[in-house]
């Protein structure tokens, strides 16, 4: 059983790597001006929610299966990602908004928590892995 | 002449950098450039002319050399290799040494005219003086500017009071004709009387400076030179004035006949006397001495006629200088080669301006013609009201400035190859030392030599010092704000001008069009930081401009890494090579460019208008076009809702268009649309052909879609009848409608479905809250909440909607203007989005009804009138560039950011300004001039692709106290409030009010613990941040950031709106209204607009103390004008000005001045005109009596006062104490 919530927690995890690549690859194109701001966005706000879902299917993952210290791990960052979501303001549309993202650095913090997330997303991935061979192994 | 080159010896140079240090501490660094820098001095290609004549060991050659145009100056002057640049300097001397070995007719009349110096002594010497001097002057005067016979006349009459000093002995008269002469004169008045070499001096500045404006390199150096020692002693005699006076002349002169302001200048230096006196003369050419001048002047003009190298002018010339050439030859090698020196210069510029002759000379001075075309208002003004202009330039730029920073600028090798810069170094360091080393040999037998150094440098050290403590008090004075009561001056507040170097100052960009909030940017971000104050641009790009060079050429010159625009900021390495001032790239000049159309001339790339004018337009090829370019496409989008119907606005709007109709900016391709709706939406078909106007309903809302796919848009042109039918009728059509729905949101997607093909411009006028379909919005606003001093909701979007549909219409180039013409809450704050992201702009008329409200008609009447025919551009993007090391982050105005720098215009408007900050991400130690450019490019309502470019040069400084000295308060302020309203939209008012009080506490404690090392118990602020606790507590009372007063959300809304994106003219009228009294104007300190005369009433700071209750008074905010009327009002002024008999007659709504034939009446009305032009909001006028209920709106723009919300001033300064002494 333990085997089976690491094996897909394994693979979710891939999948927020993936999208956190995404993310990296996507604003640095915005930021060396081979897409426009609107086609970022609109690209980019697609997968916030996809990405909210996924992470936090783990964390709740985490907490039933009653491994304590991964779920205080992923709490923080399921925390965040839904707090984002839920602060956009009425009138954004999304929480990338194209009118907004070249002001005051937006776009440099945006890169920031993407290479965060992606530094977190590669750590939980090995303790995945390692959980789940344990797991293998002792089944 | 030979004996000149000596003059630049490496020790000379050493001693000239101390002087200089004195001017200026961080100019030390310019001494060192002196060496080094020669070769990059060089690089302005009219630099390399210059030095060409330097070769002075060999005048003749030298002379032949210009030819050459390019070998430096440097090689040739083998003599003096450390002293490339007194060498530069000194070419110009030595040219004239040339050209008389080579012309001996030319020579010949340059003795004579030395000669005429040194034999006749004192009123001859005068002549003489003024010959030498003014030669030049009267030459290009009289070529160019109708301003220039002022300048002769106040030229001569100081010179006439230093040839009175100097009158007594022969020697000094030589000095004056030429620069060398002006060493050896000044050497010797010093020693017989220290205020003759003074104005000898300054009389080699003026040179200089003409010098410049001619681009005859040679010269200029030289005069450079004489004009710094001008300006060390100037700054040397005690008095204040003399800094502030002479920058104030150099810009008018480069505004105006250079050559005459040059001497302006230097007579100002001379004598602190003549320096006043100069001021006045300047314009009116007073002194007794005039009249001699003028004969002088016109000597002068033949005696700069033969200098040119053209034979026959100097044949002309010789004729009228063999008169005077007799005594020359009296006269050593000297004084004609002193002589030789201005006639050159003075000869170079005739030359040009006569063009004819320009082309034999090796240097033709363009510069005049483009100057002279590009500035004519600035000549204008300065010459028709010379008071006002030369009073307010003094006041912003500190007179410290141009010494010391100049300097500074210098040492760097930079080389921003800047021609005129690297004079104008030269001239602060070199003058001294290179003064002395040609006169040396020359004038061996003198002991002037030694003398001359000497006291020199004693001066220019007196000078230093002086200017340095004098520099203080300009602009870093402290000032404590607790004990000045009458902190605002009284006239208006003006930019304070960048510290460069005069060429560059002078063609710098207007502050008009392009202004930074810190005119010295600071080297790194740590040192910003430390300043604690913004940094950052405020752009009017698309202003209305009287002037403005237009380019057509096949090239665009431009910079083929980064892709700047080629400006007056380049430095040409050579004739063929120019090296970008933003990336410092090296870039080819293409053959193109070697032509100067201006000139007709070949080879002279630094004369191109591309690098004389900052501000240009090009016309640009299909390379700037993705497709062609789009006709002007007008659509109108109106609601008939019962509620706008009631409003009555269809009328006026209906009846502006029809009067303006064929005033809409486009051509033959013009077309335009309507469409109405309520709670359907209606189109109407104006095919040509049609007997009437077709109305089609749309009723469903849902699914929007065009009944036609064409011929709702037309052309204006083939459907103008059925268009002034449907104007006609539309008034009428809806008078009985019952429906009180609006669907403003599907109406204004069916109206991007018609304009996307083409792009264009969207004019919605909205009444009410859109209640239907998409986009439908609920009232957010609590009236009970108007004046919470604690949480101001809702100020950003309810939806979402319209931010997409503008992004939508923004990518196919239609823009969106909002008129919101609605008595109830209308949710602007969603409903602005629609302009906000598609750069249209917004209109909002509060309460507007047609009859209950006619002040709100009459100003969307007029309002309409400048929006339907002001310029226009279409499909406009701009792109801002810096120079490396700094960066752009955040953007304020009405447009979508693109890319990081590329702002999205669907439509410009000659009304809309924008903000920019920025960062500085690299140091710019390795820099001393970092300079911004825009470049608008838009589709004109002709069908043209154009390219508007502005270029901004400000200087980097090191040090916090001249970040502190070239802060620009007004720049800050309007920075400030629109990362204010960021703020307050992002997080919260209050979070942004605190944010403002911040920005206070931090720059003044900051100035406080770093700068000003006076310990007082007061609040110290420097002078130039002066005014700033007073216009962040005036933002703080601004509608859109105020609390505790009733402001309806709409307008706090609107007011951020207009912050947004208003220009900073107008801003600043916004946050700080203008107090005038009005019922005592007098002539006094008129001045003169289009054949009016506009009385000049002194600023009131706006507190209640100010206002009598006999007086009357006009308050300008902007938007809207109030006059005061005091209870015992004069009754004469109410008679004469407002038509009734006395206080009690006058009726509470009153918003015209009557036209009565009464000089008051007159004044008053002339004044509110003239403050009325060029406002893109029409301001309503009303008069409101001391009793009237309306006087609390009157009152609430006291912003010194207290009210039971907010502080008075003084509160507020003792609570900003307080917070720096946490």
């Amino acid at each position: 059983m333990e085997a089976v919530v690491f094996v897909f927690s394994l693979l979710d995890c891939c999948a927020l790597i993936f999208l956190s690549v995404y993310f990296i690859i996507t604003l640095s194109d915005l930021e060396c001006d081979y897409i426009n701001a609107r086609s970022c966005c609109s690209k980019l706000n697609k997968w916030v929610i996809p990405e909210l879902v996924g992470h936090t299917i783990v964390t709740v993952l985490m907490l039933i299966s009653l491994h304590w210290f991964i779920f205080l791990l992923n709490l923080p960052v399921a925390t965040w990602n839904i707090y984002r979501f839920i602060m956009v303001p009425s009138g954004n549309m999304g929480v990338f908004d194209p009118t907004e993202i070249h002001n005051r650095g937006q776009l440099k913090s945006h890169m920031k928590e993407a290479m965060i997330k992606l530094g977190f997303h590669l750590l939980c991935f090995f303790m995945y892995l390692y959980s789940m061979i344990l797991a293998l192994i002792n089944d | 002449m030979s004996a000149p080159a000596g003059s630049p010896h490496p020790a000379a140079s050493s001693r000239i950098p101390p002087k200089l240090g004195g001017a200026a501490a961080a100019s030390g660094a310019a001494a060192p450039a002196g060496p080094g820098p020669g070769p990059h001095q060089q690089n302005g290609p009219a630099q390399n002319q210059m030095q060409v004549p330097s070769g002075y060991g060999l005048p003749p050659q030298s002379y032949i050399a210009p030819s050459g145009h390019y070998s430096q100056g440097p090689g040739k002057m083998t003599s003096l290799p450390l002293d490339s640049q007194c060498d530069d300097y000194y070419s110009g001397l030595y040219r004239v040494a040339t050209q008389n070995v080579v012309t001996p007719n030319t020579a010949s009349q340059q003795p004579g005219a030395q000669q005429m110096y040194g034999s006749v002594p004192p009123a001859p010497h005068v002549v003489g003086s003024t010959l030498g001097s003014f030669q030049g002057a009267g030459s290009s005067a009289s070529h160019l500017h109708t301003s220039a016979s002022q300048p002769y006349s106040s030229f001569v009459n100081r010179y006439n009071s230093p040839a009175m000093y100097s009158a007594n002995s022969s020697v000094a008269a030589q000095g004056f004709p030429s620069t060398c002469g002006h060493y050896a004169l000044s050497t010797v008045s010093n020693a017989a009387y220290p205020s003759v070499s003074y104005p000898s001096l300054p009389a080699g500045d003026p040179y200089g400076q003409q010098m410049f404006t001619s681009q005859n390199a040679p010269t200029v150096r030289p005069v450079r030179e004489n004009s710094f020692s001008g300006q060390s002693t100037a700054i040397s005699h005690p008095s204040p004035l003399p800094p502030p006076p002479s920058q104030q002349y150099h810009q008018q002169q480069s505004l105006s006949g250079y050559n005459t302001f040059a001497w302006s200048a230097s007579g100002l230096p001379s004598t602190q006397d003549n320096l006043i006196q100069n001021h006045t003369s300047l314009a009116t050419a007073n002194n007794p001495t005039n009249p001699v001048a003028d004969t002088l002047s016109c000597s002068v003009m033949q005696n700069v006629q033969p200098p040119k190298s053209s034979p026959v002018v100097s044949a002309v010339l010789s004729g009228a200088s063999s008169t005077r050439t007799p005594p020359a030859a009296g006269r050593p090698v000297e004084p004609l080669a002193s002589v030789a020196r201005p006639s050159e210069l003075l000869q170079q510029k005739g030359v040009d301006s006569s063009s004819t002759t320009s082309s034999a000379s090796p240097m033709p001075n363009s510069y005049d013609a483009l100057e002279g075309g590009s500035y004519p208002d600035m000549l204008s003004s300065s010459a028709s009201s010379p008071a006002p202009d030369p009073a307010p330039e003094p006041d912003p730029a500190p007179a410290p400035a141009p010494a010391a920073p100049q300097p500074s600028k210098m040492a760097k090798p930079f080389g921003y190859g800047y021609p005129t810069l690297q004079p104008g170094y030269q001239n602060a360091t070199a003058p001294l030392n290179s003064g002395v080393p040609p006169s040396s040999p020359m004038y061996s037998g003198f002991q002037q030599y030694a003398q001359y150094p000497g006291m020199n440098q004693l001066s220019s050290s007196l000078g230093g010092l002086n200017l340095q403590s004098s520099s203080q008090p300009e602009s870093l004075r402290p000032v404590n704000l607790t004990q000045e009561r009458n902190i605002l001056p009284m006239t208006p507040v003006w930019a304070p001008v960048p510290n460069l170097n005069l060429d560059l100052k002078k063609l710098n960009c207007s502050p008009d069009s392009f202004r930074c909030t810190l005119t010295n940017i600071p080297q790194t971000q740590a040192l910003l930081n430390k300043a604690k104050l913004p940094l950052g641009l405020l752009l009017h790009p698309f202003r209305d401009l009287t002037q403005l060079p237009v380019i057509t050429s096949n090239t665009i010159v431009r910079c083929r890494s980064c892709r700047t625009y080629i400006n007056p900021f380049v430095s040409f390495i050579d004739q063929r090579r120019w090296k970008c001032n933003l990336c410092y790239r090296v870039n080819d000049v293409p053959e193109e460019f070697m032509y100067n159309p201006l000139t007709r001339s070949y080879g002279e790339p630094h004369k191109r208008p591309e690098v004389q004018n900052s501000t240009v337009e090009f016309i640009a090829s299909s390379d700037y076009m993705l497709r062609p370019p789009q006709p002007a496409v007008y659509l109108f989008v109106l609601d008939v809702s019962h509620n706008a119907v009631e409003a009555g606005y269809l009328t006026i709007l209906c009846q502006s268009l029809l009067e303006n109709l064929d005033k809409l900016p486009g051509d033959s391709r013009t077309r335009i649309g309507f469409m109405t709706f309520d709670s359907t939406i209606h189109f109407y078909n104006l095919q040509e052909g049609l007997s009437q106007p077709q109305m089609l309903i749309v009723s469903d809302i849902d699914d929007v879609f065009l009944p036609t796919p064409d011929s709702l848009l037309v052309n204006l042109y083939e459907s103008k009848e059925l268009i002034k039918d449907l104007l006609n009728a539309l008034p009428n059509m809806f008078t009985d409608t019952r429906e009180t729905h609006s669907a403003l949101g599907p109406a204004l997607q069916a109206a991007f479905k018609l304009m996307s093909p083409t792009g264009g411009r969207v004019s919605v006028f909205q009444t009410q809250l859109p209640s239907l379909g998409a986009g439908l919005l609920q009232s957010r606003e609590d009236p009970n909440q108007r004046s919470s001093t604690k949480v101001v909701q809702h100020l950003g979007p309810a939806t979402d909607f319209y931010k997409k549909l503008a992004l939508d219409c923004s990518g196919q180039q239609t823009a969106v203007d909002l008129f919101l013409l609605s008595s109830q809450y209308s949710d602007l704050a969603s409903l602005a989005c629609m302009s906000k992201y598609s750069a249209g702009c917004i209109y909002y008329y509060p309460s507007f009804h047609y009859t209950h409200n006619p002040s709100q008609a009459e100003k969307l009447q007029k309002d309409l009138k400048r929006y339907l025919t002001r310029k226009i551009g279409f499909e406009a993007v701009m792109r801002i560039r810096c120079t490396k090391g700094l960066s752009m982050h955040t953007f304020h105005g009405n447009f979508f950011v693109r890319s990081t720098d590329l702002l999205s215009l669907a439509n410009i408007n000659p009304d809309a300004g924008f903000a920019v900050q920025l960062s500085i991400e690299e140091s710019l130690t390795d820099t001393s001039l970092v300079c911004f450019q825009t470049a608008l490019l838009y589709t004109s309502s002709k069908g043209e692709r154009r390219i508007r470019v502005h270029t901004l040069c400000l200087p980097v400084v090191s040090s916090l106290a001249d970040v502190y000295a070239g802060a620009d308060v007004q720049a800050s302020i309007c920075l400030l409030a629109n990362m204010a309203v960021d703020r307050s939209i992002s997080s919260s008012l209050s979070d942004a009010r605190d944010a403002l009080v911040n920005a206070v506490v931090d720059s003044l404690s900051a100035y406080g613990s770093t700068v000003s090392n006076l310990q007082h118990s007061g609040l110290i602020a420097p002078s130039s941040l002066k005014l700033f606790p007073l216009y962040v507590l005036a933002l703080l009372k601004q509608k859109a950031f105020r609390t505790g007063t009733s402001t309806r959300l709409d307008d706090r809304v609107y007011a951020m709106c207009q912050i947004k994106c208003q220009p900073l003219v107008h801003l600043m009228k916004m946050i700080h209204p203008n107090l005038y009294r009005v019922d005592r104007l007098t002539d006094e300190g008129a001045i003169h607009v289009n054949d009016r005369v506009v009385p000049q009433p002194p600023l009131q700071k706006l507190s209640a103390e100010k206002l009598t209750r006999d007086g009357a008074f006009l308050m300008d905010c902007g938007s809207v004008f109030y006059i005061w009327i005091g209870k015992s009002c004069d009754n004469n002024f109410i008679e004469d000005v407002l038509g009734y008999p006395n206080f009690a007659s006058i009726p509470q709504k009153m918003t015209h001045l009557p036209e009565l034939d009464t000089l008051s009446s007159e004044r008053a009305r002339s004044f509110i005109t003239w403050l009325r032009d060029n406002r893109p909001l029409n301001p309503i006028l009303h008069v409101v009596k001391d009793e009237s209920p309306a006087k609390t709106e009157f009152f609430q723009h006291l912003i010194e006062d207290r009210t039971e919300a907010a502080f008075s001033y003084y509160e507020f300064l003792l609570h900003v104490q307080q917070q720096i002494c946490k």
